[in-house]
């Protein structure tokens, strides 16, 4: 029997226990209210994390089938995984690789930053910048955010120090081994960093912020969260006055379940968030939930990323150390002369070597490709994270010619990239280049795009209920109970990895879903 | 290495279709992991010159030239574990060998890659492609050979083993970099 009743009414249901399912679990029970968390994926743990890269893959991806179309680059070189994010209980923040910068408060208002930007699809946040940093500083305390508080910066690896070299010879100069959710020293009961590199497999010190060892185990301390893991939410129901009123699930043995809930909130990462409100539908809501605008799946962003990796005459070992332990922030600014708007970060990156060839280069074989690999040892990597424009037709929408185990229609992913996201990306590219080269780079290899990690946007808040899915605090404009808790919600992309800033708004929303049921308004 | 030395010998009480066999070659880096050894792949489903002219297929994907044959032989066991879960990727695989003809093993590198670019397109081609970098990059002798050193938890991560031992760049100023834990 689960610990909350099937027909309890009085539960808050959350989809996703990630970095906004996770951190939303946490803050609802700490304040004394019931919540049930649906969690696709099986439970891992520190021990049980795979260190083979190719293992550890399966063992943590959300691997159920989707399709795509579009120009991007992804469609080409990766057709049956146009994302990459997890099935596990912590979702995502199992593999992330824990950089944890703030958005810009430019970024923000990116349509009156930008202004009117042809085919782009743009909107300010409903959030002024001064109230998303009073949670910022509370998230940065919750993560232990390096740079932040006093927490000391991770110590610079052999991959950073090519990255450095090469930023200061081209003049930059915000660049440090970077804002991280991975602990410099011993904090929150968790250990400091032992520099293994494995951040993507799930980092076995529990070193790295991950709401599976942290905001997951102190909500069922409460007593108060009832976590159900390969649980499957297929559909969210209301009654006649169109709130949600239950979450229609499959259970670990395939068992349809159904349970009532007083509030529903979504938080099954950019791809699945939207499906779930599309899968849906009903006659009162025949376009899906809290999808009376048709927003819904709308404006998907996924941030312009790619690696550049450079190759030397020497030793760089660059799979020592935190995977993303650097930055360069100097293109982090709207700089329209460089001939796109929005800005992006550098970031180091690098991949183990049975991945590397597989995501790391661009399609190929023969004696070009495999000098690449001969290279290995001698090969420094970052990549572009940058803001990619929103725009109407990105989407993700119900393929119904191809269903997933349980019958249902899987997601189609819709991106065609906007001129800015390319000229950005090119930018991007030539300056990394440039770096490297300004190092003694005797080649420079481009990276393709890779399956998109940083999925957003794609049921957001907006001022304006025609713009968008949900208010400030991602409450749907449509239906009162029904909340988006994860990127999905995020106005714009930014150059910021998401992950912050989605645990900042989870805060945020906790706070105003619990003075909403207390006053009786949800 | 146990990987390697077994190399499935177990299935020699079964019927087997096919074997590779070699020699590591001294003074390879296999060799520092397995020395002296000599290494069989037995096949379940393709037959030896189907392997052979799988194997050759693989180098020339993925032409490393020192790297030994036992790391190749991986990729075709990886092949031929394949096949015999599925006849119709049997059949892909060995039509697709057919179609490339008995004297494509021993041909020049050149002729190989000529061959290889006229079935490019074709699915039995991508799925080789794709299994080859799968195999080949992720066995115990290929890391050896590209001198990656894997996880490292178990041995306390990299932070007594290098992670920051670059010596031919100057180092980062403290202020943007961080202090190494206690005891480091």
């Amino acid at each position: 029997m689960p610990r909350i009743e099937f027909q309890d009414e009085s539960a808050v249901v959350i989809i996703g226990s990630g970095a906004g399912g996770g951190t939303l679990a946490h803050e609802l029970t700490t304040r004394g209210i019931k919540v049930v968390v649906l969690e696709a994926g099986k439970r891992q743990s520190t021990a049980s994390f795979s260190q083979v890269p190719g293992a550890a893959f399966l063992q943590l991806t959300w691997l159920d089938p989707r399709t795509q179309s579009g120009d991007w680059g992804v469609a080409k070189n990766f057709p049956t995984l146009p994302v990459w994010h997890c099935k596990t209980v912590g979702g995502t923040t199992v593999h992330w690789t824990a950089a944890t910068p703030r958005f810009e408060p430019w970024e923000l208002r990116a349509r009156s930053t930008y202004g009117r930007i042809p085919g782009a699809s743009l909107i300010d946040w409903p959030i002024p910048y001064d109230e998303l940093k009073a949670y910022y500083l509370l998230a940065e305390r919750r993560l232990g955010v390096t740079r932040r508080n006093g927490v000391p910066g991770l110590p610079a690896s052999n991959n950073f120090k090519v990255m450095y070299a090469g930023a200061k010879k081209l003049g930059y100069q915000r660049v440090h081994t970077g804002h991280m959710a991975i602990n410099s020293r011993p904090y929150d009961g968790r250990a400091s960093c032992i520099q293994q590199g494995f951040c993507v497999q799930g980092c076995k010190m529990g070193a790295k912020w991950s709401t599976l060892y942290t905001e997951i185990p102190r909500a069922e301390a409460t007593g108060n969260l009832d976590l159900r893991i390969e649980c499957t939410a297929t559909r969210i129901e209301h009654g006649g006055t169109g709130r949600v009123n239950s979450v229609v699930y499959r259970d670990a043995e395939g068992r349809e379940q159904r349970q009532k809930a007083r509030v529903v909130c979504v938080a099954g990462n950019g791809i699945e968030t939207p499906r779930l409100l599309l899968l849906s539908e009903s006659s009162k809501f025949p376009q899906g939930l809290a999808n009376s605008s048709g927003q819904v799946g709308r404006n998907y962003c996924h941030q312009i990323i790619g690696f550049v990796w450079g190759i030397f005459d020497k030793p760089v070992s660059s799979w020592r150390g935190a995977t993303l332990a650097g930055v360069v922030e100097d293109e982090v600014r709207n700089d329209p002369s460089r001939g796109f708007v929005g800005g992006y970060r550098m970031e180091l990156c690098t991949l183990d070597l049975p991945t590397f060839p597989l995501v790391g280069l661009p399609y190929g074989w023969g004696r070009d490709f495999a000098s690449i690999l001969e290279n290995y040892r001698n090969m420094a990597g970052m990549l572009i994270n940058g803001e990619d424009m929103p725009r109407a037709e990105n989407r993700i929408t119900l393929n119904h010619d191809v269903k997933d185990s349980f019958g249902l229609p899987v997601a189609n992913v819709h991106v065609d990239e906007h001129p800015n996201d390319q000229a950005m990306r090119k930018h991007a590219q030539t300056q990394m280049s440039r770096m490297y080269e300004a190092v003694g780079a005797k080649r420079v290899v481009l990276g393709p795009v890779p399956p998109a990690t940083h999925n957003t946007c794609s049921a957001r808040m907006s001022v304006d209920p025609r713009e968008g899915v949900a208010n400030a605090w991602g409450q749907t404009h449509d239906i009162k109970n029904l909340f988006i808790s994860d990127g999905s919600a995020l106005p714009t992309a930014g150059s910021a990895n998401p992950t912050l800033t989605i645990v900042a708004l989870a805060l945020r929303q906790a706070e105003y879903i619990s003075r909403e049921m207390k006053a009786n308004r949800v | 290495m146990d990987e390697l030395v077994t190399l499935n010998r177990r299935e020699l009480l079964k019927t087997t279709t096919g074997l590779l066999t070699g020699w590591v070659v001294a003074g390879s880096p296999l060799a520092l992991i397995a020395p002296g050894r000599a290494w069989a792949v037995d096949l379940t489903t393709l037959t030896s010159s189907e392997g052979a002219a799988l194997m050759s297929m693989a180098r020339t994907i993925a032409p490393h030239d020192k790297l030994d044959d036992a790391a190749y032989a991986l990729v075709v066991q990886a092949v031929d574990s394949d096949a015999a879960k599925d006849a119709n990727t049997h059949k892909m695989i060995r039509e697709g060998l057919a179609e490339l003809g008995r004297g494509f093993a021993a041909s020049p590198e050149n002729e190989r890659v000529e061959a290889l670019k006229k079935i490019e397109p074709s699915a039995f081609f991508q799925t080789i492609r794709l299994k080859t970098l799968q195999a080949l990059y992720s066995s115990p002798i290929a890391y050896a050979y590209f001198g990656y050193e894997g996880e490292a938890f178990s041995k306390g991560g990299y932070l007594f083993r290098g992670f920051n031992d670059l010596r031919w760049l100057p180092e980062v100023p403290a202020a943007e970099s961080g202090p190494l834990p206690d005891g480091a």
